[in-house]
This record gives C-alpha cells, sequence and structure tokens, in this order.
C-alpha cells in the first residue's frame, strides 16, 4: 500500500538523517537535567521543613512548567518536520520522479502524515511520560493522570504537523515553519485572553480569542496537559481564592477541555489534512 | 497507435503562454526527439504529458489513456530534468522504493534491479548513498529508475546534461536498447547531435508551439551536394538544374538539392568538364543545425 511505503519512508528518512537520534539525546539530556533540578528543590524543602502535601504541590507547578517547555519543544519539533514535508520534495526535485509513478498525490501527502505523526506521538510519549518517571522518582509525587496529559501534548503537536504539512503543499518550507510558530505563540495567548475577558466581561474580547481557539485548537489541547498533570487539590485552592480569573492562567485547569472543543480538534486534523491533499493534488509540478 | 497525441495542447502560466496550440503524434515504437531552445516549453509538455501539470486547453492521450490517468503512468519511465532522489538511500533502495511505487504484479524483481544499475555503469555502486553520488553519475540513477519494470513510453528529459562524452554514447546505446525492444522513446533535448544520432522522427517547438515534425530527411530535404566552384560559365551553371534544384550562396557556394551520394561524382565531372574549377565538395545533406536555426530565427522574427 503507497501510504504506508510512503510513511515508512519518512521514518527511514527520520532514523538515517540523525532526526531520531538528535531527539533522543535531548531529551535523555532534559529529563537528566530537570530530575537532578527536582531532586535537588524537594532534598532542600524536606531539609526546611516543608510538609509533603507542599512538595507535592510545589512539584506538579515544577511539571507543568516543564511540560510547558517540552509542550514547546514538541510543537516546533512538529512544525519543523511538517514544514518541509511536500515543499523540500518539490524543491529539489525528488517528488517529480515519485509523482510520475502510478501514485496518488493524497498518498503522498497522507503517507507522509501518517510517517510523521507516528515519529512525533512515539517522541511525544517516550520523552513525556519518561520525564514524568523520572520526577516521580526522585520527589515521590506523580500527577493524577499521566496518561492523559502526554496523550494531549502528543494530539497538540498532531494539529502543528497537520497545519505544517497543509501550508508545505503551497508555500517554501521556510514559510510554513514560521507560520506555524507564530499561529501557535498567538492561540497560546489567546487562550489567556479568553480566560481575563470571561473574568471581566469583556465580550467581544472572549469571543475573538475563542474564535483563534477554535481556529487552531492547540491551546485547548495543552489545557488538557494542565489538567492532566495538576493535583486536584490545586484546583479547589485556586478556586476559592480568585475563582474565573484563574481560568485566564494558562497553567491552570481542573476540568478535561470541553467535548465539544476535543471533537472539534479531531474533526480540524481531519479537516486540515483533507485541505492539504485537495491543494496538493490541484498543483501544478 | 499513437503513443503519444496532443491536439491543440496548450498551458499558460498567468499572463505567460508556455504552451500553446501544440499538436503532434508519436508512434510506437519510435525514438521521437523534442528539440528547442531554452523555455521553448518542452519540459512544460512532458509535465503535461505525465499529469504532473494541467493543460489548460486542448486535449491529450498517452498511452491511449488520457493524460493524467494513473494506472497508465505504470507503463512510463520519467527521467526529469532536475534529477534528484533520496540523497540518504542508496542507489539499489532507490529502484526498490519506485518498484514499489509501481506496484501490481509488474513490479520488477532484486534481480532486475540489479540488472538495471548494472546497465547505466552503477553495478559496483549499488550500496553507496546517492548522497555521494556526482551528478553524472545521478542521471545515470535516474535512467535506471526511468527504465525500471520495462515500461512501453520512456520520457527522457535532457538526459545527457550532466554526463561526460562517453556518458552520452552510453544512452544513446541505451535508447538504441530500449527500441530494439519495442519501447517508445520521448526525449526531450536541446542538443542537435544527440537528437540528430538517435531519432527517427523529431519535433522542432519554439514559444509552445511545432514548428516543423517530421524525418530527418523530411526535416533535411533529403540529400545535397554543395561544391565551392569557380570559373563556371553561367549556362552550365543554368545546365546543373537537371541534377536537382540549385541555389547559389553569396560565399561562391553552389547548393544543389536531391542529389544521392552516387549521383554526386556526376555533378563534379560536369563542372570540371564545362571549364569550371572545383576548390572543394560537401556531400552531406543539410545539418539539423541549420534547418533548426532557420526554423527558429523565422520564429524569432
Amino acid at each position: 500500500m503507497t501510504i504506508l511505503t510512503i510513511a515508512r519512508l519518512t521514518i527511514a528518512e527520520a532514523i538515517r538523517r540523525r532526526i531520531v537520534l538528535v531527539l533522543i539525546g535531548l531529551t535523555l539530556v532534559s529529563v537528566a537535567l530537570t530530575a537532578l533540578g527536582v531532586e535537588r528543590l524537594v532534598s532542600l524543602a524536606r531539609a526546611n521543613g516543608t510538609n509533603d502535601l507542599q512538595v507535592q504541590v510545589g512539584v506538579s507547578q515544577v511539571l507543568i512548567l516543564v511540560a510547558f517547555m517540552f509542550s514547546f519543544v514538541l510543537a516546533m519539533t512538529a512544525a519543523v518536520l511538517g514544514a518541509p514535508a511536500i515543499a523540500a520534495d518539490l524543491e529539489s526535485g525528488v517528488a517529480a520522479a515519485m509523482l510520475a509513478r502510478p501514485i496518488r498525490r493524497a498518498e503522498l501527502v497522507l503517507g507522509r502524515w501518517l510517517g510523521l505523526a507516528g515519529l512525533v506521538v512515539a517522541y511525544a510519549a517516550a520523552s513525556g511520560l519518561l520525564e514524568i518517571a523520572a520526577v516521580d522518582a526522585v520527589s515521590g509525587s506523580a500527577p493524577p493522570y499521566p496518561f492523559l496529559a502526554v496523550g494531549y501534548l502528543a494530539a497538540q503537536a498532531i494539529v502543528l504537523l497537520t497545519l505544517a504539512i497543509a501550508l508545505s503543499t503551497r508555500l517554501p518550507a521556510i514559510a510554513s515553519g514560521a507560520i506555524c510558530v507564530v499561529l501557535f505563540g498567538l492561540a497560546w495567548m489567546a487562550g489567556v485572553f479568553a480566560g481575563i475577558g470571561a473574568f471581566l466581561g469583556a465580550g467581544p474580547l472572549v469571543g475573538a480569542a475563542e474564535a483563534t481557539r477554535w481556529l487552531l485548537p492547540t491551546d485547548v489541547l495543552w489545557r488538557g496537559t494542565v489538567y492532566g498533570l495538576e493535583p486536584s487539590l490545586i484546583g479547589l485552592v485556586a478556586g476559592q481564592r480568585v475563582g474565573a480569573a484563574a481560568n485566564a492562567n494558562p497553567f491552570y485547569a481542573t476540568a478535561p477541555p470541553p467535548t465539544a472543543l476535543m471533537a472539534w480538534s479531531a474533526v480540524w486534523i481531519a479537516l486540515v489534512l483533507g485541505l492539504a491533499v485537495w491543494s496538493f493534488s490541484r498543483r501544478d509540478l | 497507435m499513437a503513443i503519444i497525441s496532443t491536439d491543440g495542447l496548450a498551458k499558460r502560466y498567468g499572463r505567460v503562454q508556455a504552451v500553446a496550440d501544440l499538436s503532434m503524434r508519436v508512434g510506437a515504437g519510435e525514438v521521437f526527439g523534442f528539440l528547442g531552445p531554452n523555455g521553448a516549453g518542452k519540459t512544460t509538455v512532458v509535465k503535461m504529458l505525465l499529469g504532473l501539470t494541467r493543460p489548460t486547453g486542448g486535449r491529450a492521450a498517452v498511452l491511449g489513456a488520457p493524460i493524467g490517468d494513473r494506472i497508465t503512468r505504470r507503463e512510463i519511465g520519467y527521467l526529469p530534468e532536475l534529477f534528484r532522489y533520496q540523497p540518504w538511500l542508496k542507489a539499489r533502495e532507490v529502484l526498490e522504493l519506485h518498484a514499489r511505487l509501481i506496484g501490481s504484479s509488474s513490479a520488477p524483481s532484486g534481480t532486475e534491479i540489479d540488472r538495471g544499475l548494472g546497465e547505466v555503469g552503477l553495478a559496483d555502486r549499488a550500496d553507496d548513498a546517492v548522497g555521494t553520488f556526482s551528478k553524472g553519475m545521478q542521471q545515470r540513477l535516474g535512467l535506471a529508475v526511468a527504465l525500471l519494470g520495462a515500461p512501453r513510453l520512456i520520457v527522457l528529459d535532457e538526459p545527457t546534461s550532466a554526463l561526460d562524452p562517453s556518458g552520452r554514447a552510453d544512452v544513446r546505446a541505451i535508447v538504441a536498447a530500449v527500441r530494439d525492444r519495442g519501447a517508445t522513446v520521448f526525449l526531450n533535448s536541446h542538443l542537435l547531435t544527440e537528437v540528430e544520432r538517435v531519432c527517427d522522427r523529431i519535433a522542432i517547438v519554439d514559444g509552445g508551439r511545432v514548428l516543423a515534425s517530421g524525418t530527418l530527411d523530411e526535416l533535411l530535404g533529403g540529400d545535397v551536394v554543395r561544391l565551392r566552384v569557380t570559373e563556371l560559365p553561367p549556362e552550365a551553371q543554368a545546365e546543373l538544374a537537371e541534377f536537382g534544384p540549385v541555389t547559389t550562396a553569396a560565399d561562391g557556394w553552389l547548393s544543389i538539392a536531391g542529389v544521392p551520394p552516387d549521383r554526386q561524382p556526376d555533378v563534379v565531372a560536369f563542372v570540371v568538364r564545362r571549364g569550371g574549377r572545383v576548390h572543394a565538395v560537401d556531400g552531406g545533406r543539410r545539418s539539423l543545425e541549420d534547418r533548426y536555426l532557420e526554423l527558429i530565427r523565422r520564429s524569432h522574427s
């Protein structure tokens, strides 16, 4: 099946070009450094008489910050891998020889997507779970839903990967990558503004911010990651202290993302992938 | 049956008319030369024939199916003008990939892949990464990719652009071997000598139109004998018309068209008998280059 042939080719390319090796190396270094940091913080806190509950809350917040850093790295990885997925083959001429074969253009796009999505999910799962396990090992505290958190992280990266591939069918790799990075930042900010707007009762601000979250549902999935990492205790405390304002905090979530938005994220991926196929099928090479 | 037929094929990119009203036929088993200057629309035509670019006008069929038909592409081999293959794959793996993309039961086996690499002179580099290949070697690999699976039609877009003289000779031999097994070759080139040596029929294109097409004889008007003569009386010069149409050039050369090689000594003997002094004789026919330049200049004027 051609889609699987292209997917395998994509994965083989990532391995041969040492992209996988670099990702594994960077993951091991960052997990080791963050575990060391958490271990030092926990040791110091315990030495100063901080109780276990406070340590657990502290570690959960550190883990969310690490997850935020990691979500950014993962999103950038997805954009960097997706942006040249089609464009680079077109620019180099590799695509012309392949597309003169009896294959559909859709098969090239879907095969590329499948291969890269496999890589991104494997990277997110391996790195995310390794990080959570390492922090648990040095601090004794684990998040409530580690698999859910990692799943949301991976889904967020898939959203960006899909966008990058769709842009890559028409734009040069560098332009597609830049657009993905900017939109990712904007979507994150939109999440913050939606929360602030809701607290202040600023309808138009909420509307604009909500619209952005629907246009690119990365922030929705990020909130899912936070939910998976946040101990329920935090929600209770924060909710009592600041109420609705807490929703503006991008590192705070006591409930999973709304089902409608979650379903929309899946539909969004399918739609944008369909758009990528349509756009590439109509393009002159 | 026509392997390729186009009828008023056209392609416009915004305000640029790359191909305009292109009509031609390529018959089965022919080596067809598609000649034209840079920017004549040759590569655009090739891409339209392969379904990589969509025409904005006209009709075309390849191997009996409308252009762009996916299944028909199983029987077409293509060497692009910009020949690039995954630099991180080994030469053998590039062919294995294309064998998988051809799909179906006609997909070539490992033995065929080895034979293909041997045919283009890459047998000893089969397990080296393409990224380590010179341009010439990559073009040879491209040729092996195009020949994979014994396609009925092979489209070669400037197949010798990166090759040295011995590489060009190899390509000529390969094209001849392909014709011998009954396949059709569509050779896109601006190298006149290349086309003159291997092609059965030629189309000369410019501005996206066919200026002339036919066999070499049809294009060049058959045999011509050219003589540089002095002291030939005018009445004798007029009598030369018995051999064929005579044209006189300003540099003193007389050209007599339609004189086959075995009659050419008779022409020389006639001139000498009538008191003419023969300084040089060129028994060849008009060169393709002369005809090509004449057509291109006329098209631009």
